[in-house]
């Protein structure tokens, strides 16, 4: 049995370490996770969307009290007695909507970071693997919560969505029914979806990102240069004093301390939206109630889902919903259709640098291609990206197949 | 010993195993429509009370039911199209009863008398007077409710024989 002193008083350090370890667990939590010197504010994200995470949890906490997920008192619980009889209801909604529209674009930077820096590969294949897992998860959370204000865009994108999932001609309209409960989005539909965004989705994002905290810990941060080197040695020089010599840095306090100054700016950003542009992530369609008989003129989704939309959106049916099905899971695979065996930002990696800037540039013309209707010149448009996209994935194993080795 | 672990840990599997199963049916069922869900799914409609090229929506299943009788004009058409069998024939009127969801992604086509046809403004597809698809990208014409003719009425959610024909010739699907 492990040594308990018995004169240590009840919750001092002694009785706590020799009960809990909390020397041991703050070290390796904190004070000796060892980050990379080399990196610049986009390594911050992380704790960003950590941090955004935390207050969509607390906004969401303060929504639940009041709302009502039945679908004749769902709208009048947001909109009435949320927005105008609860003190500050208005506050934690607006945050709440602003917060889920903001975390796609950290979400997307962090991303994005990633592929310039070639963070997915060699021994980091498994961080990117459960970040797209993250990816997916937020999305079904974010339109799992975009049901219940029970508004004509709710109603609309749950018919529409759900729909996805007869296959096209595979007609699997049985399928569709049991995943609504009816014969169309009605009480049953309301019921689940209420229950998968205030618990189990939750419930299953926390555990994948633990786990994705966990994939960082043995291949480490990457950094600007791609380098590689040993995290042991530079550990001990910076625990020899030989901070200006080691190429690292502890988590706590000293990259925490740099991922707070720039979650302030991002905070300052983040309120200003709140309180001056939370119209951005209120959809004036969804300000009516659902109505079954009645299609609002243009469905769309929030941008964030708009690359993806405009990937069904200009073939026919079948070919459409493979398209959107490919376009879901092909970040996924980034790290294995990346045959460079370069870890290197995307600027020194020849034709690459290319790929990126045009893969970056092609979904955001899919995105704004998305919100337009589908006429005309925009049809050819939102048409040619999404063929873009598609030939882009087809050349990275190609063009990263030739890449000479730095 | 060896054997005798093994047997336990197959017992102790075997056993999970089977209560796993039995969970996830039990999951699976609390998902499925619930009986009241089911039975409310019937709606009377009285022929009688439509006007030529006057597009009427009912309600069927929560789902909006085109009804739309057929001028003369629209007949001959229909039958130059080979198209007359979507309609349902009662008396000697031709009606329309189409359900109002567009068959690409389900929004509701929008009725336009003056050109007689269905426009979707979600993907801009297009439908015919019978409710025939004439523009893509909805890959088949509005599918028919099942129903059943009684005198000039219809019991939309029963299947009568003439829905039954309709079936097995392929002009709608099963809804």
């Amino acid at each position: 049995m492990a040594h308990f002193d018995e004169n240590a008083k009840p919750f001092s350090h002694q009785w706590l370490n020799e009960r809990l370890a909390i020397d041991t667990l703050q070290r390796v939590l904190s004070t000796e996770y060892w980050i990379p010197k080399n990196i610049n504010f986009l390594w911050a994200m992380g704790m960003v969307l950590a941090a955004t995470f935390g207050i969509l949890l607390i906004s969401g906490i303060f929504l639940l009290m009041y709302y009502q997920p039945n679908t004749n008192l769902a709208f009048d619980s947001v909109n009435y007695t949320i927005m105008t009889e609860v003190g500050y209801g208005w506050l934690w909604r607006h945050i709440h909507g602003v917060g889920a529209s903001v975390v796609f674009l950290i979400i997307y930077i962090h991303m994005f970071t990633g592929i310039y820096y070639g963070s997915y590969k060699r021994g980091r294949e498994l961080i990117w693997i459960s970040g797209m897992l993250l990816f997916v998860l937020f999305s079904a959370e974010a339109f799992s919560g975009y049901m219940l204000p029970w508004g004509q865009m709710s109603y609309w994108a749950g018919m529409v969505i759900t729909n996805l999932f007869s296959g096209g001609s595979l007609h699997a309209d049985g399928l569709v029914e049991w995943i609504r409960g009816d014969y169309v989005p009605a009480q049953a539909f309301l019921g689940r979806f209420f229950m998968l965004h205030v618990l189990l989705l939750p419930l299953v994002i926390i555990g994948a990102i633990v786990f994705h905290f966990g994939t960082l810990r043995i291949p480490h941060v990457n950094n600007q240069d791609g380098e590689e080197f040993d995290f042991d040695e530079a550990a001990r020089l910076y625990k020899e004093g030989k901070k200006k010599e080691s190429k690292v840095i502890p988590f706590n306090p000293v990259f925490l301390s740099k991922d707070v100054f720039v979650m302030g700016i991002y905070f300052i950003f983040f309120f200003y939206l709140v309180f001056y542009h939370f119209e951005f992530a209120m959809d004036p369609v969804n300000f009516d109630p659902a109505d079954g008989l009645k299609t609002p003129a243009h469905i769309y989704p929030e941008w964030y889902f708009l690359w993806s939309y405009e990937i069904l959106r200009p073939f026919s049916t079948n070919v459409g919903l493979i398209a959107f099905a490919i376009a879901q899971v092909i970040f996924f695979l980034l790290p294995f259709l990346d045959r460079s065996p370069n870890v290197a930002p995307a600027s020194r990696r020849g034709k690459f640098k290319f790929w990126f800037w045009a893969m970056l540039i092609d979904m955001i013309v899919l995105t704004f291609m998305g919100k337009l209707p589908p006429e005309g010149a925009w049809s050819t448009i939102g048409l040619i990206a999404a063929l873009v996209f598609f030939a882009l994935w087809i050349a990275l194993p190609i063009i990263t197949k030739s890449e000479k080795k730095l | 010993m060896s054997n005798r672990r093994d047997f336990m840990g197959m017992a102790l599997g075997g056993f999970t195993a089977l209560g796993g199963i039995g969970a996830l049916y039990a999951m699976k069922r609390t998902w499925d429509p619930l009986p009241s869900v089911k039975s409310a799914g019937f709606t009377t409609i009285d022929l009688k009370d439509y006007k030529e090229n006057v597009l009427a929506t009912e309600k069927w299943r929560g789902k909006p039911v085109f009804v739309l009788k057929q001028t003369k004009e629209m007949i001959e058409k229909a039958k130059k199209n080979g198209e007359l069998k979507r309609l349902i024939k009662v008396n000697d009127d031709y009606y329309m009863v189409a359900v109002g969801l567009c068959t690409h992604l389900g929004c509701i086509p929008g009725y336009n008398p003056a050109d007689e046809s269905f426009l979707c403004a979600c993907h801009g597809g297009m439908y015919d007077s019978t409710a025939m698809v004439t523009k893509a990208p909805p890959p088949r014409g509005l599918d028919i409710p099942p129903f059943k003719i009684d005198g000039t009425k219809l019991v939309l959610g029963e299947t009568g024989p003439e829905y039954e024909k309709m079936l097995a010739d392929g002009t709608t699907m099963k809804v």
